[in-house]
Protein backbone atom coordinates (compact mmCIF):
# COMPACT_ATOMS: atom_id res chain seq x y z
CA UNK A 1 0.00 0.00 0.00
CA UNK A 2 1.27 3.89 -0.58
CA UNK A 3 2.61 5.08 2.57
CA UNK A 4 1.00 8.43 3.22
CA UNK A 5 3.86 11.51 3.17
CA UNK A 6 5.48 13.56 5.49
CA UNK A 7 5.82 16.98 4.01
CA UNK A 8 7.00 19.35 7.15
CA UNK A 9 9.83 19.87 9.22
CA UNK A 10 13.62 18.16 8.70
CA UNK A 11 12.17 15.56 6.66
CA UNK A 12 10.69 17.96 3.91
CA UNK A 13 12.62 16.46 1.13
CA UNK A 14 11.35 13.06 1.48
CA UNK A 15 7.89 13.00 -0.27
CA UNK A 16 6.82 9.43 -1.06
CA UNK A 17 4.34 9.59 -3.99
CA UNK A 18 2.12 6.95 -4.76
CA UNK A 19 3.09 4.76 -7.88
CA UNK A 20 0.54 3.09 -10.17
CA UNK A 21 1.42 -0.46 -11.41
CA UNK A 22 2.31 -0.42 -15.66
CA UNK A 23 -0.61 -2.18 -17.64
CA UNK A 24 0.01 -1.62 -20.74
CA UNK A 25 0.17 -5.63 -21.30
CA UNK A 26 -3.52 -5.41 -21.18
CA UNK A 27 -4.65 -2.54 -23.64
CA UNK A 28 -4.67 -3.34 -27.48
CA UNK A 29 -1.45 -2.46 -29.20
CA UNK A 30 -1.87 1.28 -31.17
CA UNK A 31 -1.08 -0.54 -34.40
CA UNK A 32 -3.96 -3.02 -34.77
CA UNK A 33 -3.70 -2.88 -38.30
CA UNK A 34 -6.87 -5.17 -38.93
CA UNK A 35 -8.81 -1.97 -37.57
CA UNK A 36 -8.08 0.27 -40.14
CA UNK A 37 -8.09 4.06 -38.66
CA UNK A 38 -5.04 2.75 -36.52
CA UNK A 39 -2.77 2.49 -39.84
CA UNK A 40 -1.92 6.64 -40.03
CA UNK A 41 -2.45 7.09 -36.08
CA UNK A 42 -0.30 5.07 -34.37
CA UNK A 43 2.72 6.43 -33.46
CA UNK A 44 5.64 4.81 -35.04
CA UNK A 45 8.39 5.30 -32.81
CA UNK A 46 8.30 3.36 -29.45
CA UNK A 47 6.69 5.62 -26.24
CA UNK A 48 9.02 6.72 -24.09
CA UNK A 49 9.04 5.84 -20.59
CA UNK A 50 7.73 8.54 -18.34
CA UNK A 51 8.34 8.67 -14.51
CA UNK A 52 5.55 8.83 -12.30
CA UNK A 53 5.67 12.66 -10.40
CA UNK A 54 3.04 15.19 -9.05
CA UNK A 55 1.41 15.55 -12.15
CA UNK A 56 0.96 11.83 -13.49
CA UNK A 57 -0.66 10.84 -9.20
CA UNK A 58 -2.54 13.62 -8.71
CA UNK A 59 -5.57 14.38 -11.89
CA UNK A 60 -9.05 16.10 -11.99
CA UNK A 61 -11.29 15.94 -9.23
CA UNK A 62 -14.13 17.07 -11.27
CA UNK A 63 -17.48 17.87 -8.99
CA UNK A 64 -20.89 17.26 -8.58
CA UNK A 65 -21.30 20.64 -10.56
CA UNK A 66 -20.90 18.72 -14.12
CA UNK A 67 -23.74 16.36 -13.44
CA UNK A 68 -27.45 17.30 -13.34
CA UNK A 69 -30.12 14.92 -11.58
CA UNK A 70 -31.55 13.85 -14.92
CA UNK A 71 -27.93 13.02 -16.35
CA UNK A 72 -27.75 9.62 -15.41
CA UNK A 73 -31.63 8.73 -16.97
CA UNK A 74 -30.92 8.59 -20.64
CA UNK A 75 -34.55 8.20 -21.09
CA UNK A 76 -35.48 10.91 -19.02
CA UNK A 77 -33.92 14.11 -21.31
CA UNK A 78 -36.36 14.64 -23.41
CA UNK A 79 -40.75 14.98 -23.43
CA UNK A 80 -41.45 11.13 -24.25
CA UNK A 81 -39.60 8.01 -24.05
CA UNK A 82 -37.16 7.23 -26.16
CA UNK A 83 -37.84 3.82 -28.61
CA UNK A 84 -36.06 0.46 -27.45
CA UNK A 85 -34.85 -2.24 -24.60
CA UNK A 86 -35.36 -0.08 -21.78
CA UNK A 87 -32.29 -1.14 -19.69
CA UNK A 88 -29.79 -0.22 -15.82
CA UNK A 89 -26.42 -0.37 -16.63
CA UNK A 90 -24.78 -0.28 -13.45
CA UNK A 91 -21.25 -1.43 -11.83
CA UNK A 92 -18.42 -0.38 -9.03
CA UNK A 93 -15.41 1.14 -10.37
CA UNK A 94 -12.25 -0.19 -8.10
CA UNK A 95 -8.72 0.35 -8.90
CA UNK A 96 -6.82 -3.21 -9.99
CA UNK A 97 -5.65 -3.27 -5.94
CA UNK A 98 -9.07 -3.67 -5.24
CA UNK A 99 -10.22 -0.23 -3.86
CA UNK A 100 -13.30 1.10 -4.75
CA UNK A 101 -12.89 4.53 -6.86
CA UNK A 102 -15.70 6.68 -4.92
CA UNK A 103 -17.01 10.58 -6.58
CA UNK A 104 -15.16 10.14 -9.78
CA UNK A 105 -17.05 11.47 -13.34
CA UNK A 106 -18.42 8.34 -15.60
CA UNK A 107 -19.38 9.53 -18.77
CA UNK A 108 -21.37 7.81 -21.16
CA UNK A 109 -22.54 8.00 -25.21
CA UNK A 110 -24.25 5.94 -27.39
CA UNK A 111 -26.23 4.93 -30.09
CA UNK A 112 -30.15 4.94 -30.04
CA UNK A 113 -32.23 1.19 -30.27
CA UNK A 114 -31.75 1.16 -33.74
CA UNK A 115 -27.81 1.44 -33.80
CA UNK A 116 -27.59 5.38 -35.28
CA UNK A 117 -25.85 7.98 -33.07
CA UNK A 118 -27.33 11.22 -33.03
CA UNK A 119 -24.53 12.62 -34.74
CA UNK A 120 -23.54 14.77 -37.50
CA UNK A 121 -20.82 12.01 -39.42
CA UNK A 122 -23.15 9.35 -38.94
CA UNK A 123 -25.85 8.90 -41.76
CA UNK A 124 -26.42 5.33 -42.15
CA UNK A 125 -30.38 4.83 -43.25
CA UNK A 126 -31.73 4.19 -39.34
CA UNK A 127 -34.07 5.97 -37.84
CA UNK A 128 -32.57 8.61 -35.59
CA UNK A 129 -34.73 8.84 -32.13
CA UNK A 130 -36.30 12.15 -31.64
CA UNK A 131 -36.59 11.11 -27.70
CA UNK A 132 -32.91 10.12 -27.22
CA UNK A 133 -29.89 11.66 -27.26
CA UNK A 134 -27.56 9.03 -26.15
CA UNK A 135 -25.23 10.75 -22.99
CA UNK A 136 -24.94 10.14 -19.88
CA UNK A 137 -22.98 11.78 -16.96
CA UNK A 138 -22.98 10.46 -13.29
CA UNK A 139 -20.75 10.15 -10.07
CA UNK A 140 -19.82 6.89 -8.18
CA UNK A 141 -20.63 7.20 -4.92
CA UNK A 142 -18.77 6.33 -1.70
CA UNK A 143 -18.15 2.99 -2.37
CA UNK A 144 -17.70 3.86 -6.23
CA UNK A 145 -20.77 2.40 -7.48
CA UNK A 146 -22.89 4.34 -10.42
CA UNK A 147 -25.60 3.15 -12.13
CA UNK A 148 -27.65 4.91 -15.45
CA UNK A 149 -30.54 4.09 -17.04
CA UNK A 150 -31.01 3.92 -20.79
CA UNK A 151 -32.10 1.75 -23.73
CA UNK A 152 -29.94 -1.02 -25.31
CA UNK A 153 -28.11 0.39 -28.21
CA UNK A 154 -28.40 -1.49 -31.66
CA UNK A 155 -25.53 -2.46 -34.03
CA UNK A 156 -24.76 -0.81 -36.71
CA UNK A 157 -22.63 -1.03 -40.24
CA UNK A 158 -19.02 0.82 -40.70
CA UNK A 159 -16.93 1.20 -43.49
CA UNK A 160 -13.49 -1.02 -42.44
CA UNK A 161 -14.12 -3.85 -43.94
CA UNK A 162 -16.97 -5.88 -46.13
CA UNK A 163 -20.09 -6.06 -44.01
CA UNK A 164 -18.61 -4.92 -40.90
CA UNK A 165 -20.72 -3.81 -38.24
CA UNK A 166 -20.14 -3.03 -34.33
CA UNK A 167 -21.26 -5.16 -31.96
CA UNK A 168 -23.99 -2.92 -29.78
CA UNK A 169 -21.78 -1.17 -26.92
CA UNK A 170 -21.63 1.57 -25.03
CA UNK A 171 -19.07 4.37 -24.44
CA UNK A 172 -17.55 5.22 -21.04
CA UNK A 173 -15.16 7.98 -20.19
CA UNK A 174 -13.65 7.60 -16.70
CA UNK A 175 -10.96 9.78 -14.35
CA UNK A 176 -10.09 7.68 -11.45
CA UNK A 177 -8.38 9.80 -8.89
CA UNK A 178 -5.36 10.29 -11.02
CA UNK A 179 -4.00 11.59 -14.48
CA UNK A 180 -2.32 7.91 -14.87
CA UNK A 181 -5.79 6.26 -14.07
CA UNK A 182 -7.63 8.00 -17.04
CA UNK A 183 -9.82 5.73 -19.09
CA UNK A 184 -11.61 5.36 -22.09
CA UNK A 185 -13.32 2.11 -22.71
CA UNK A 186 -16.28 0.20 -24.17
CA UNK A 187 -19.23 -2.04 -22.53
CA UNK A 188 -20.44 -4.97 -24.85
CA UNK A 189 -23.36 -7.01 -23.99
CA UNK A 190 -23.06 -10.88 -23.81
CA UNK A 191 -23.15 -13.11 -26.61
CA UNK A 192 -22.94 -10.77 -29.21
CA UNK A 193 -22.77 -12.81 -32.42
CA UNK A 194 -20.54 -9.73 -33.66
CA UNK A 195 -17.87 -10.43 -31.27
CA UNK A 196 -15.97 -12.70 -33.62
CA UNK A 197 -15.39 -9.93 -36.67
CA UNK A 198 -14.98 -7.05 -34.84
CA UNK A 199 -11.42 -5.85 -35.04
CA UNK A 200 -12.03 -2.97 -32.14
CA UNK A 201 -13.17 -5.73 -29.15
CA UNK A 202 -10.59 -8.17 -31.22
CA UNK A 203 -7.96 -5.34 -29.97
CA UNK A 204 -7.67 -6.54 -26.74
CA UNK A 205 -4.89 -9.09 -26.66
CA UNK A 206 -5.64 -11.37 -24.10
CA UNK A 207 -9.37 -13.27 -24.13
CA UNK A 208 -9.44 -12.69 -20.20
CA UNK A 209 -9.10 -8.88 -20.76
CA UNK A 210 -11.65 -8.85 -23.62
CA UNK A 211 -14.03 -10.64 -21.16
CA UNK A 212 -13.67 -7.83 -18.81
CA UNK A 213 -15.61 -5.67 -21.56
CA UNK A 214 -18.78 -7.37 -21.68
CA UNK A 215 -21.28 -6.57 -18.97
CA UNK A 216 -23.17 -9.49 -17.67
CA UNK A 217 -27.06 -9.61 -17.20
CA UNK A 218 -28.25 -9.34 -14.40
CA UNK A 219 -31.65 -10.68 -12.02
CA UNK A 220 -30.67 -8.66 -8.75
CA UNK A 221 -30.95 -4.93 -11.05
CA UNK A 222 -33.30 -5.87 -13.24
CA UNK A 223 -36.42 -4.36 -12.52
CA UNK A 224 -39.63 -6.39 -12.46
CA UNK A 225 -42.32 -4.46 -15.29
CA UNK A 226 -40.03 -2.40 -16.01
CA UNK A 227 -36.20 -2.78 -17.26
CA UNK A 228 -33.44 -5.23 -17.43
CA UNK A 229 -30.56 -5.01 -15.09
CA UNK A 230 -26.79 -4.98 -16.93
CA UNK A 231 -24.06 -5.41 -14.49
CA UNK A 232 -19.95 -3.73 -15.94
CA UNK A 233 -17.50 -3.29 -12.88
CA UNK A 234 -14.74 -1.07 -14.10
CA UNK A 235 -11.54 -1.87 -13.05
CA UNK A 236 -8.48 1.17 -13.19
CA UNK A 237 -4.76 1.11 -12.44
CA UNK A 238 -4.05 1.01 -9.02
CA UNK A 239 -1.07 1.60 -7.14
CA UNK A 240 1.58 -0.85 -6.31
CA UNK A 241 3.74 -1.81 -3.00
CA UNK A 242 6.55 0.22 -3.80
CA UNK A 243 6.13 3.40 -3.55
CA UNK A 244 8.67 5.96 -4.81
CA UNK A 245 10.67 8.15 -2.48
CA UNK A 246 11.33 11.32 -3.93
CA UNK A 247 14.65 12.09 -1.96
CA UNK A 248 17.82 12.77 -4.16
CA UNK A 249 20.11 9.26 -3.77
CA UNK A 250 17.68 7.03 -2.54
CA UNK A 251 14.91 5.33 -4.40
CA UNK B 1 1.77 -9.65 -13.22
CA UNK B 2 -0.21 -7.97 -15.26
CA UNK B 3 -3.02 -6.24 -12.89
CA UNK B 4 -6.90 -7.39 -14.29
CA UNK B 5 -7.57 -4.22 -15.67
CA UNK B 6 -10.05 -3.06 -17.70
CA UNK B 7 -8.88 -2.40 -21.49
CA UNK B 8 -8.95 0.54 -23.38
CA UNK B 9 -11.15 0.99 -26.35
CA UNK B 10 -11.03 3.87 -29.14
CA UNK B 11 -13.04 6.91 -28.42
CA UNK B 12 -14.52 6.27 -31.70
CA UNK B 13 -15.86 9.46 -34.12
CA UNK B 14 -19.05 10.31 -32.11
CA UNK B 15 -17.24 11.65 -29.05
CA UNK B 16 -18.89 14.73 -29.68
CA UNK B 17 -21.90 13.48 -28.22
CA UNK B 18 -21.15 12.62 -25.27
CA UNK B 19 -17.71 14.68 -23.68
CA UNK B 20 -17.24 18.29 -24.91
CA UNK B 21 -17.66 20.84 -22.29
CA UNK B 22 -18.93 24.35 -22.48
CA UNK B 23 -16.51 25.74 -20.30
CA UNK B 24 -14.43 22.59 -21.33
CA UNK B 25 -11.38 24.46 -22.90
CA UNK B 26 -11.16 26.65 -19.97
CA UNK B 27 -8.40 25.88 -17.09
CA UNK B 28 -8.71 28.90 -15.73
CA UNK B 29 -11.68 31.43 -16.35
CA UNK B 30 -11.54 34.23 -19.28
CA UNK B 31 -10.15 37.03 -17.82
CA UNK B 32 -7.71 35.83 -15.04
CA UNK B 33 -4.66 37.44 -14.85
CA UNK B 34 -1.73 36.00 -16.81
CA UNK B 35 -4.40 33.84 -18.77
CA UNK B 36 -2.94 32.24 -22.59
CA UNK B 37 -4.38 30.58 -25.08
CA UNK B 38 -2.43 26.98 -26.43
CA UNK B 39 -3.68 25.78 -29.59
CA UNK B 40 -2.73 23.69 -32.21
CA UNK B 41 -3.55 20.78 -34.69
CA UNK B 42 -4.23 17.35 -34.56
CA UNK B 43 -2.53 15.62 -37.92
CA UNK B 44 -2.36 11.98 -39.43
CA UNK B 45 0.44 10.36 -41.06
CA UNK B 46 -0.96 11.63 -44.30
CA UNK B 47 -0.60 14.96 -42.76
CA UNK B 48 -4.54 15.23 -42.96
CA UNK B 49 -6.36 17.42 -40.03
CA UNK B 50 -7.53 14.61 -37.11
CA UNK B 51 -11.29 16.01 -36.65
CA UNK B 52 -12.49 13.54 -34.09
CA UNK B 53 -9.73 13.94 -32.06
CA UNK B 54 -10.37 15.18 -28.21
CA UNK B 55 -7.27 16.68 -26.37
CA UNK B 56 -7.35 17.09 -22.58
CA UNK B 57 -4.50 18.65 -20.34
CA UNK B 58 -3.72 18.08 -16.37
CA UNK B 59 -1.36 20.55 -15.05
CA UNK B 60 0.07 22.37 -11.63
CA UNK B 61 -1.41 25.56 -10.61
CA UNK B 62 1.39 28.80 -10.65
CA UNK B 63 2.66 27.97 -7.64
CA UNK B 64 3.25 24.23 -8.73
CA UNK B 65 1.06 22.46 -6.51
CA UNK B 66 -2.19 20.40 -7.30
CA UNK B 67 -5.29 20.52 -5.34
CA UNK B 68 -4.81 17.00 -5.09
CA UNK B 69 -4.71 14.47 -1.59
CA UNK B 70 -1.79 13.21 -3.06
CA UNK B 71 -0.37 16.45 -2.88
CA UNK B 72 0.76 16.97 0.49
CA UNK B 73 3.37 19.80 -0.33
CA UNK B 74 1.49 23.67 0.73
CA UNK B 75 2.32 25.86 -1.58
CA UNK B 76 3.65 29.54 -1.29
CA UNK B 77 0.61 32.10 -1.25
CA UNK B 78 -2.69 32.34 -2.26
CA UNK B 79 -4.69 29.53 -4.97
CA UNK B 80 -5.59 31.13 -8.70
CA UNK B 81 -9.49 31.58 -7.97
CA UNK B 82 -11.42 29.72 -10.40
CA UNK B 83 -8.33 27.33 -11.56
CA UNK B 84 -9.25 23.60 -12.63
CA UNK B 85 -5.82 22.42 -13.76
CA UNK B 86 -7.96 20.59 -16.45
CA UNK B 87 -8.95 20.94 -20.15
CA UNK B 88 -10.51 19.40 -22.36
CA UNK B 89 -11.30 20.04 -26.48
CA UNK B 90 -12.37 18.41 -28.93
CA UNK B 91 -10.80 19.47 -32.49
CA UNK B 92 -13.26 21.18 -34.87
CA UNK B 93 -13.31 20.59 -38.91
CA UNK B 94 -9.77 21.27 -39.37
CA UNK B 95 -8.33 19.74 -36.82
CA UNK B 96 -7.55 22.35 -34.31
CA UNK B 97 -7.64 22.66 -30.59
CA UNK B 98 -7.11 25.38 -27.94
CA UNK B 99 -7.03 26.14 -24.52
CA UNK B 100 -6.93 28.66 -22.06
CA UNK B 101 -4.54 28.67 -18.98
CA UNK B 102 -2.02 29.74 -17.40
CA UNK B 103 1.93 28.85 -16.98
CA UNK B 104 2.18 26.07 -14.52
CA UNK B 105 4.74 26.28 -11.30
CA UNK B 106 8.05 23.90 -11.17
CA UNK B 107 6.94 20.61 -10.01
CA UNK B 108 9.70 18.37 -8.44
CA UNK B 109 10.34 15.11 -10.32
CA UNK B 110 10.68 11.54 -8.58
CA UNK B 111 14.85 11.72 -8.53
CA UNK B 112 14.40 15.16 -6.70
CA UNK B 113 15.19 17.22 -9.16
CA UNK B 114 12.93 19.65 -10.58
CA UNK B 115 10.70 19.75 -13.80
CA UNK B 116 10.23 22.27 -16.30
CA UNK B 117 7.00 23.87 -16.55
CA UNK B 118 4.81 21.48 -18.53
CA UNK B 119 1.30 20.15 -19.39
CA UNK B 120 0.67 16.64 -19.49
CA UNK B 121 -1.69 15.81 -22.52
CA UNK B 122 -3.98 12.88 -23.61
CA UNK B 123 -5.23 12.82 -27.15
CA UNK B 124 -7.84 10.49 -27.93
CA UNK B 125 -9.29 10.36 -31.22
CA UNK B 126 -11.21 7.37 -33.83
CA UNK B 127 -8.04 4.68 -34.83
CA UNK B 128 -6.52 5.11 -31.21
CA UNK B 129 -7.25 2.12 -29.59
CA UNK B 130 -5.31 3.75 -26.17
CA UNK B 131 -5.02 7.65 -25.23
CA UNK B 132 -1.58 8.78 -26.54
CA UNK B 133 0.33 10.82 -23.91
CA UNK B 134 2.18 13.46 -24.28
CA UNK B 135 3.33 16.95 -22.47
CA UNK B 136 3.53 20.45 -23.52
CA UNK B 137 6.65 22.12 -22.42
CA UNK B 138 7.16 26.34 -23.29
CA UNK B 139 9.76 27.72 -25.22
CA UNK B 140 10.68 30.99 -23.28
CA UNK B 141 11.74 28.56 -19.89
CA UNK B 142 14.72 27.37 -22.19
CA UNK B 143 16.90 27.10 -19.27
CA UNK B 144 14.24 24.86 -17.18
CA UNK B 145 13.72 22.72 -20.06
CA UNK B 146 17.85 22.16 -20.52
CA UNK B 147 17.66 20.88 -16.79
CA UNK B 148 14.44 18.93 -17.03
CA UNK B 149 14.68 14.86 -16.33
CA UNK B 150 11.91 13.83 -19.51
CA UNK B 151 12.87 16.62 -21.82
CA UNK B 152 16.33 15.21 -21.50
CA UNK B 153 15.27 11.23 -21.98
CA UNK B 154 14.12 12.32 -24.38
CA UNK B 155 16.01 11.61 -28.16
CA UNK B 156 17.57 15.13 -28.45
CA UNK B 157 16.33 14.92 -32.67
CA UNK B 158 12.57 14.34 -31.18
CA UNK B 159 12.27 16.98 -28.10
CA UNK B 160 11.40 20.35 -30.33
CA UNK B 161 8.27 18.08 -30.73
CA UNK B 162 7.33 18.69 -27.05
CA UNK B 163 8.06 22.45 -26.77
CA UNK B 164 4.71 25.24 -27.53
CA UNK B 165 6.34 27.91 -29.25
CA UNK B 166 5.30 31.56 -28.41
CA UNK B 167 2.47 33.00 -30.48
CA UNK B 168 1.23 36.32 -30.41
CA UNK B 169 -2.27 35.05 -28.24
CA UNK B 170 -0.31 32.56 -26.66
CA UNK B 171 1.59 29.67 -27.52
CA UNK B 172 1.29 26.75 -30.67
CA UNK B 173 1.77 23.38 -29.79
CA UNK B 174 0.87 20.88 -32.87
CA UNK B 175 0.22 16.90 -32.09
CA UNK B 176 1.85 14.86 -34.95
CA UNK B 177 0.57 10.98 -34.44
CA UNK B 178 2.44 9.34 -36.80
CA UNK B 179 5.39 9.99 -39.64
CA UNK B 180 7.28 12.70 -40.32
CA UNK B 181 7.43 15.09 -37.58
CA UNK B 182 5.97 12.70 -35.03
CA UNK B 183 5.10 14.05 -31.45
CA UNK B 184 7.33 11.86 -28.85
CA UNK B 185 4.56 9.95 -27.18
CA UNK B 186 5.38 8.61 -23.35
CA UNK B 187 4.25 5.47 -21.45
CA UNK B 188 2.93 6.05 -18.09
Amino acid sequence: MPQETVPSGPVASRLTLPHYVGDGAVHPPLLSPEYRSTVLRAPTRPLVLLPQSFTEVTGPLLGEGRVSPTDGDLTRQHDGEPQGQRIVVSGQVRDSDGRPVPYTLVEVWQANAAGRYRHAVDNWPAPLDPNFTGLGRTMTDSQGRYRFVTIRPGAYPWGNHDNAWRPAHIHFSLFGRAFTQRLVTQMYFPDDPLFDTDPIFNSVPDPRARQRLVSRFDWDTTQPQWALGFVFDIVLRGRDGTPFEDQKGEK
Amino acid sequence: MIPPVTPSQTIGPFLHIGLPWPDGPDVVPDGTPGAFVISGTVVDGAGEPVTDAMVETWQADPRGGFDHPDDPRTPAGPPLPGFRGFGRCPTDGAGRFWLRTVKPGPVPAPDGTTQAPHLDVSVFARGLLHRLVTRVYFDDEPEANATDPVLNSVDPAFRSTLVATTTPEGYRFDIRLHGDGETVFFAL
